[in-house]
């Protein structure tokens, strides 16, 4: 049975929260991201969970206990933003490389300095080699959607690693939207039940976990880890077609949008892509062959994916909602720009760094961009890196 | 799964139990950590009086027991640390150490 709410992107989080009843979460406010356990701790004090609701003095113990409970055998949750997944940085990686399937909403801020509450994705950009699979979220809908498709995903037997589900701050987080969620004993038979396959309370079969892993070991174990990431992929596509049988709802790595016969196109993370698509509708109806690639899962990288859907166009811009100050635009330009070094004909791409610290992405913001693209397939120059946006 | 194959040097990623965890216990057997040494205590049978206080203290179970009294020493798995010859009582001071290249 499907049911229709009118919820906040932090709202629907909580909801698949309470709909997923973890067993464990144990989690620190931030800003934009409090709301989500917050609600969620009402849902425990109500009784509407059976999960034991851990208050902890900062995000790295956030982190730390989730941790624990998961190598005990527990399905664990925490949530954090921008500073609060800074904080928690040493044991994010633990989290990846002792396997754990610990799933974390992360509601996307720009991190400090200068101090700032609002969107970019500076945060988990930063988090991008930490080992965890990343999906973004465009809307509230697909937050849900996402964030207990994530459950399977991580626990699955081959993969073992630990989720982000991303959504963007304040403009997502914040901003009511009508989703359709799924009844709980749908979500419930759809999730299953978590089955380690060790268990630090299996006291049948005592294991060691997190030793010290010296010179003749530890590569084994990062391949190990990087080969689960690689099958990721076909399991998160998976994952999503179960998702779609069940809801009618799609998912893939990419979401193409006017891709066919598209001549100019934009790249982008988030809800900067439900803008591009207006945009695109209001070029095209002018007959101007714009599309527009989202991408959803970051971490694995849709490598042939994405060179695939951009293969035929003549002009790309790729836009990063973060700085990472290598004077050679964002992650996923460089990401993109290495994915098309593999084939002989490929776009022009260009890399726009855009809405940093919540900064607003308008249609004409996006308009902007792909004037630059008809101007660059024209033959004009445009600059390789842009800030978009920024006054000067 | 086998200690052998899990511990062996050559064993394979694919072949390994994932993020180092250790699916059965006692496998520091299979290690012999004891060339780290520099220090080697020599016990003395003659002088020691089996109070076990080196037994009790060694920190990487060294010491080797049989039926309440000190058999020898596990140079396998022992660092040299020292500590059993410190705490040989002073009227009996069964251990010695001496330097490793002494041998």
């Amino acid at each position: 049975m499907k049911i229709r709410h009118s919820l906040t992107g932090n709202e629907a989080m909580a909801e698949a929260m309470r709909q997923i009843n973890p067993d464990v979460v144990a989690a620190y406010p931030i800003t934009p991201q409090t709301e989500i356990v917050q609600l969620f701790s009402n849902s425990v004090a109500d009784g509407k969970v059976n999960t034991e609701f851990v208050t902890v003095e900062s995000e790295h113990s956030a982190m730390s206990a989730t941790i624990g409970a998961s190598a005990a055998g527990a399905r664990a949750m925490t949530a954090t933003s921008a500073n609060g997944l800074a904080y928690m940085w040493e044991v994010v990686y633990i989290a990846a490389s002792m396997r754990l399937p610990i799933v974390m909403p992360v509601v996307n801020r720009a991190l400090s300095g200068p101090i700032n509450i609002h969107c970019d994705h500076s945060d988990t950009m930063g988090a991008r080699d930490s080992g965890w699979i990343q999906i973004y979220s465009e809307n509230s809908q697909e937050a849900y959607d996402n964030l207990i498709q994530a459950i399977r995903i991580a626990e699955h037997k081959d993969i073992q690693l630990p989720v982000m589900v991303c959504m963007d701050g304040f403009i997502i987080s914040h901003g009511m939207e009508i989703i359709e969620a799924e009844d709980d004993e749908t979500v419930r038979k759809f999730i299953g039940v978590r089955k380690p396959q060790y268990s630090l309370l299996n006291k049948d079969e005592p294991v060691t976990m997190g030793p010290l892993d010296l010179q003749d070991f530890y590569f084994e174990h990062k391949k190990q880890q990087a080969e689960a990431m690689k099958n990721s992929a076909q399991v998160i596509l998976d994952v999503a077609k179960e998702w779609k049988e069940m809801t009618g709802r799609s998912y893939d790595m990419l979401d193409e949008y006017c891709m066919e016969d598209a001549e100019i196109a934009i790249v982008a993370i988030g809800s900067a892509a439900g803008t591009a698509k207006v945009a695109v509708d209001a070029l095209r109806a002018k007959g101007v062959k714009a599309g527009l690639v989202k991408v959803r899962v970051f971490r694995p990288f849709p490598k042939e994916e994405i060179a695939k859907a951009l293969a035929k166009t003549k002009a790309v811009a790729i836009m990063d909602r973060a700085e990472s100050f290598a004077d050679f635009g964002g992650p996923l330009f460089r990401d993109i720009r290495a994915s098309l070094y593999e084939y002989d004909l490929r776009p022009k791409t260009v890399s726009y760094v855009y809405g940093l610290g919540g900064r607003d992405v308008t249609l004409d913001t996006i308009n902007q961009v792909y004037a630059d693209l008809e101007r660059l397939v024209k033959g004009e120059q445009i600059p390789m890196l842009n800030h978009l946006g920024v006054r000067e | 799964m086998t200690t052998k194959k899990i511990i062996a040097p050559d064993a394979k990623w694919q072949e390994i139990p994932m993020a180092g965890i250790i699916p059965t216990a006692g496998t520091a057997k299979e290690f012999k950590t004891g060339d780290w040494r520099t220090r080697k205590p020599i016990h003395s049978e003659e002088k020691c009086i089996n109070c076990l206080r080196c037994w009790v203290y060694c920190p990487d179970s060294s010491i080797l027991v049989k039926d309440g009294k000190v058999t020898g020493i596990d140079y396998d798995h022992c660092k040299g640390c020292g500590i059993c010859a410190k705490v040989c009582p002073d009227k009996v001071k069964a251990i010695t150490m001496i330097n490793q290249s002494e041998e």
